[in-house]
């Protein structure tokens, strides 16, 4: 008893330290590829100096965010400056912890699921948690004693606020079509065909607020350089800006990893392995969000809220309603 | 009694911009379209460029042969018989307006004027080509060399043995003192263009 408690023990902090590992290494290329992919999308080169092709670029950068000065304002409140970009790290981090990999494994006898947890409320958890990042966010941007900051901080609380809306609501008709809140029932009722088929208005109001969610062009209004330099995280330097950063990267990587599950089909596709299949997905969505980046400009204001409030959230409301009326007719009949 | 425009009530101006403005704008069906089309070309050429060849020119590899009068290094140079060209007039030095250029005039025996030491601070020269325009002799010259980079201050203090070279720069042939000046025995009058003295005892009215 005790022995298989141990085990588990260790089996589980295997498992986090793997994922935290692929996770940080994702988040960190992300970054060299986002930079390359925009640099060809405007006929440059991109980063090509640190290593062959620039793959050492991200190692460079970490040492560079960690040997730099650690600046904290006169002004500014701080402890809550210190530990915001924690808040928004570690939030980014956790929400990876509900998202299934692939499919279980067989060690010694032991049936080993490729899930960190599979909490049954997963769906819920991964909202809670993309919320609280919003803290990290709103606090660094209040604690730092700055006009910028503040500015930014309260235009990513309002947009984040708005675009959270809109992005449960589109996962609402996801939830009643799989039957469960867990992460890996969602994954599991997709062996058949993804949802992305049955739900393409879901799937493109979940894409656009995931952007939005990570503030990303054409949604990065909290992040304007022309206008408020650097949004919230405008008085941070040294590892605690490579923190904002990093939390911004690893939440690219685990809405890629959630668009995957919800609409994709998770780790589910022919011929190479669950984890493999993930990482492909992943990739692809990445892909499309630097696509994005490198093509539209960045919205005004006021066209921000516009979209998500007059547009979005009734869309989405609309689409739950249509499902639950194909659903019943098909369990009526 | 009020004119015609004022008296005309505000709403009814509104409402007839409106209808305006309603016949002049398309139909929404057709608005969608236009914009799903115009962000459809945008991101079509955002994926062409992806896969054109990058435009840049990678600097320490590449390095691009620059036009014969861009402004870097300043350099002395000399005449066709091979002597410093610089007279250490000042004028450079006065002209410089971050006064980057100091130097020392002297005279040889011959009575040729010379620089007995020219100094130009490369740290704070802006290269803004001042100095080559006021020189009389085509002595001072901006060269589009441009990597003198020092990991010490100190050594962007160019000396006058630094500076000279041994060529005549954008103009070989050039010899100011065929032009002008006693002091080489060439007498008055006998330089290269230059008229005979005039008599002012001969020229009465």
């Amino acid at each position: 008893m005790l022995t298989q408690w141990i085990m588990g023990f260790i089996l589980l902090i295997v498992k986090l330290g793997v994922c935290l590992l692929a996770l940080l290494l994702g988040a960190a290329y992300l970054v060299l590829a986002e930079r390359k992919l925009l640099a060809r999308m405007q006929i440059r080169i991109g980063p090509n100096r640190a290593g062959p092709f620039g793959l050492l670029q991200p190692i460079a950068d970490l040492i560079k965010m960690m040997t730099k000065e650690d600046l904290i304002p006169r002004e500014a409140d701080r402890v809550i400056f210190r530990y915001a970009p924690a808040v928004a790290a570690a939030t980014a981090m956790l929400i990876f912890a509900v998202v299934p990999f692939g499919d279980h494994l067989v060690l010694w006898g032991n049936r080993i699921p490729l899930v960190i947890t599979d909490l049954n409320v997963g769906l819920l958890a991964v909202l809670g948690l993309s919320s609280l990042g919003v803290y990290g966010v709103a606090l660094g941007g209040w604690a730092s004693h700055s006009k910028y900051s503040l500015l930014g901080a309260i235009r990513s609380v309002a947009q984040m606020i708005s675009y959270e809306l809109s992005l449960g609501l589109s996962l609402v008709p996801i939830v009643m079509m799989a039957g469960s809140f867990s992460l890996v029932d969602i994954v599991a009722a997709q062996t058949k065909y993804p949802f992305i088929f049955v739900q393409p208005i879901s799937f493109i109001i979940f894409f656009i607020s995931a952007m939005a969610e990570i503030k990303r062009i054409p949604f990065d209004m909290p992040e304007a350089e022309n206008e408020l330099i650097a949004g919230y995280h405008t008085e941070y330097s040294g590892l605690r800006f490579g923190l904002f950063f990093l939390g911004e990267y690893v939440t690219l990587v685990t809405l890629g990893a959630l668009t995957a599950v919800f609409f994709l089909g998770g780790w589910h596709g022919p011929f190479l392995p669950g984890v493999i299949w993930l990482i492909i997905k992943i990739a692809a969505i990445a892909f499309c969000m630097i696509w994005v980046r490198g093509t539209l400009p960045r919205f005004r204001s006021d066209q921000l809220m516009d979209l998500g409030w007059k547009f979005l959230t009734p869309l989405a409301l609309i689409n739950i309603v249509i499902t639950g009326a194909v659903l019943l007719i098909l369990t009526v009949t | 009694m009020p004119r015609n425009e004022q008296i005309y009530p505000i709403f009814l101006i509104r409402l007839q911009l409106e209808t305006i403005n309603k016949m002049q704008s398309p139909s929404s069906y057709q608005s969608i379209f236009e914009g799903a089309y115009g962000l459809l070309t945008g991101f079509a050429t955002t994926i062409r460029h992806l896969f054109r060849k990058p435009i840049t020119e990678p600097y320490p590899e590449f390095k691009r042969r620059l036009p014969e009068r861009t402004r870097a290094t300043i350099i002395l140079t000399r005449d066709p018989d091979g002597e410093e060209r610089c007279v250490a007039c000042y004028l450079c030095s006065g002209v410089c307006p971050v006064n980057c250029i100091s130097m020392q005039s002297a005279e040889r025996s011959d009575g040729r004027r010379h620089a007995a030491w020219f100094r130009v601070n490369f740290a704070r020269c802006i290269f803004c080509g001042f100095c080559e325009e006021a020189c009389p002799t085509l002595a001072i010259q901006l060269t589009p060399h441009f990597e003198t980079c020092q990991p010490d201050i100190l050594r962007l203090l160019y000396e006058k043995e630094d500076l000279l070279v041994n060529h005549g720069g954008k103009n070989n042939a050039y010899n100011f003192y065929r032009h002008a000046g006693v002091a080489m025995g060439i007498d008055k009058g006998d330089h290269l263009g230059e008229d005979r003295p005039v008599d002012v005892r001969s020229l009465m009215p």
